[in-house]
């Protein structure tokens, strides 16, 4: 007994994941307001400065200026906006799809579980990133162009979960009792299965997270995602790119926000998923 | 064993037709391919006369079937950019992406092999610790972020390594990290649980007990065992690669199939893009069932599953 309390007590909650996910939100939703400079302010005079602790650098911008002298901070900031939109509508949209689908599927089976399923193994079976490429290829770049490219990648991942926690949970007791009872399907559906994999959809959610915005940059560094003169975090790294050997901050500090933001989420998500099901634990 | 290969088979099928039909339905999106072919100047009767010639006035059944009898001889139409058949474009360069694929899968698996064996043996103690901090950071940092800072510091500033073009196996090595990296985290993780799940076990004890050396009982028989889950999975890794090879291609300017096809996406040259799909998803269908094929030749017990 003793045992299980330490390892209990050892869970603590990812303190420092939750700071990191809501200094990001806060930058998303105030960061105009505390930012240094505007993010696509020009200073040709104070191009290429340094961060502030090399010789150089100054204060007034801490993380250094690219090749138009823009203040990298204001603009990892201005990025940190792009990333947080494009991820809460990607995620809302991929998981009410996706978990909308599944438990369609796991509940009536039959022909409506055999079409969806084979949708599933159809989109599984198209590597993303080609994929991606298709629908760059066709739709106007942009955050709407993201946001579905993502939405199409990521909906059989909530699908093919969600569609497996239904499977079993339409066997247990309560649903059987629900049924005889005369309670219509899609009472059943919105009642008792969806509160049941509310959870399980939280941690896919801040488990994707993570993933939205690493996918995100990846397309804007491409250049097929976020269009300048919007700020992505991707973009700058593209930006950086041609001067990697005379300005190592720039490919450097947005790459640190990407991979802040998902270290964060995915220890959050990790945290959560061991909270709501402890029997998932890993030794 | 015969009626599931006829399965899979099946299923594989299914799946290549999915991506031709998202394919051809991409391309009636993207709009009228006549606009792109004329001079700005053409007239209605220009217009209607492409049309028919391509063929894009019958009815959309049609011209689906029509697409899929091409697809099948492997013809996507002519490249915009190259004025040449755009599969052959590809496949001329998909050895390169397939090298680089193969160099990557091979840095993932030198990294997570012993890292998961040593975590599982010396579970709790610092080389435990140090391939869970590997595996979070791996899941953490895009591959094309990791490709510049492996250009920054080992290239540029310590110039250990090339960073861009093939000339030699030298070139590969940067570009193989950077696409390796991702996977490394899942795999140490796989192997490290079916690890203490074998190391627990009956016949591993009976060998300690028999006085076989500990390097033997570990590396040998539990390995041997303990790899069939990851072996599973290393087919998807690579299929997954090869997808991901395409942004690491424009980070170290690797001429593969990648490159080409987000060139073409910047050029508007659609058929490059459809072929490159298909392509990807067809290599994507063939290595899966290749992998799930030889599970039987790994693991016997599975044989007769």
């Amino acid at each position: 007994m003793a045992e299980r309390h330490t390892s209990v007590n050892e869970r603590r909650p990812p303190v420092v994941s939750c700071v990191v996910l809501g200094l990001v939100l806060l930058c998303a939703v105030a960061g105009p307001w505390f930012a240094p400079h505007e993010a696509s302010e020009i200073a040709l005079a104070e191009s290429m400065t340094p961060p502030f602790w090399r010789t150089g650098g100054s204060l007034d911008h801490p993380l250094g200026t690219d090749m138009l002298g823009r203040d990298i901070l204001s603009r990892i900031i201005a990025g940190a906006r792009v990333s947080v939109t494009v991820a809460i509508y990607a995620i809302a949209l991929s998981g009410g799809i996706g978990a909308a689908l599944g438990i369609s599927a796991g509940y009536f089976g039959g022909i409506v579980d055999a079409v969806i399923s084979r949708l599933i193994d159809i989109q599984m079976s198209i590597p993303a990133i080609p994929l991606a490429m298709l629908f760059a290829a066709v739709l106007p770049p942009g955050e709407g162009m993201v946001i579905t490219i993502i939405v199409l990648t990521y909906w059989t991942w909530y699908a093919r979960i969600v569609r497996g926690e239904v499977l079993s949970l339409r066997e247990r007791d309560f649903i059987t009792v629900a049924r005889v009872s005369g309670v219509s399907s899609p009472m059943i559906l919105i009642r008792h299965l969806t509160p049941n994999v509310l959870n399980t959809l939280l941690v896919l959610a801040t488990l994707q997270f993570g993933s939205v915005i690493v996918f995100e940059a990846g397309l804007s560094f491409l250049g097929l995602g976020i269009q300048p003169p919007q700020v992505s975090w991707g973009g700058m790294l593209a930006d950086g790119r041609n001067f990697i050997e005379v300005a190592w901050w720039l490919i450097t500090m947005p790459g640190i926000a990407i991979m802040a933001s998902c270290l964060a989420s995915n220890l959050l998500g990790d945290w959560l998923r061991d909270t709501f099901d402890p029997k998932r634990r890993i030794t | 064993m015969r009626a599931y290969l006829i399965r899979r088979l099946w299923q594989g099928a299914v799946a290549v037709l999915g991506a031709l039909l998202i394919v051809f339905v991409a391309q009636r999106l993207a709009g009228d391919p006549v606009a792109l072919l004329l001079p700005m100047d053409a007239s209605e009767e220009d217009f209607a006369a492409m049309r028919e010639a391509l063929g894009l006035d019958r009815p959309l059944p049609v011209q689906f079937v029509v697409f899929l009898r091409d697809a099948f001889t492997g013809d996507f139409g002519e490249s915009y950019q190259w004025q040449a058949p755009a599969m052959p474009l590809l496949l001329e360069r998909l050895p390169a992406t397939l090298e680089l694929a193969l160099a990557g899968l091979v840095f993932a698996l030198l990294l997570a092999v012993p890292l998961g064996v040593l975590s599982a043996v010396y579970r709790g103690r610092w080389v435990d610790r140090l391939a869970k901090v590997l595996a979070l950071l791996g899941q953490a940092m895009p591959g094309f972020w990791v490709g510049l800072l492996l250009i920054l510091y080992l290239a540029v500033r310590l110039q250990w390594l090339p960073a861009f073009g093939r000339e030699g196996p030298l070139h590969l090595v940067l570009p193989a990290i950077a696409l390796g990296w991702y996977p490394v985290a899942a795999m140490t993780r796989t192997l490290r649980s079916s690890m203490l799940d074998i190391l627990d076990s009956d016949y591993i004890r009976t060998g300690r007990v028999m006085g076989l050396p500990e390097r033997t009982v570990v590396w040998r028989y539990a390995l041997r065992n303990a790899a069939v889950p990851l072996a599973t999975m290393i087919g998807v890794y690579f299929a997954n690669m090869l997808g991901g090879a395409f942004v690491i291609e424009v980070v170290f300017a690797w001429p593969g199939v990648g490159r080409a096809v987000v060139d073409a996406v910047f050029a508007r040259d659609f058929p490059v893009v459809q072929a490159g799909v298909v392509l990807s998803a067809v290599i994507f269908v063939v290595v899966n069932l290749l992998v799930d094929l030889s599970y039987g030749l790994i693991d016997p017990r599975i044989r007769h599953g």
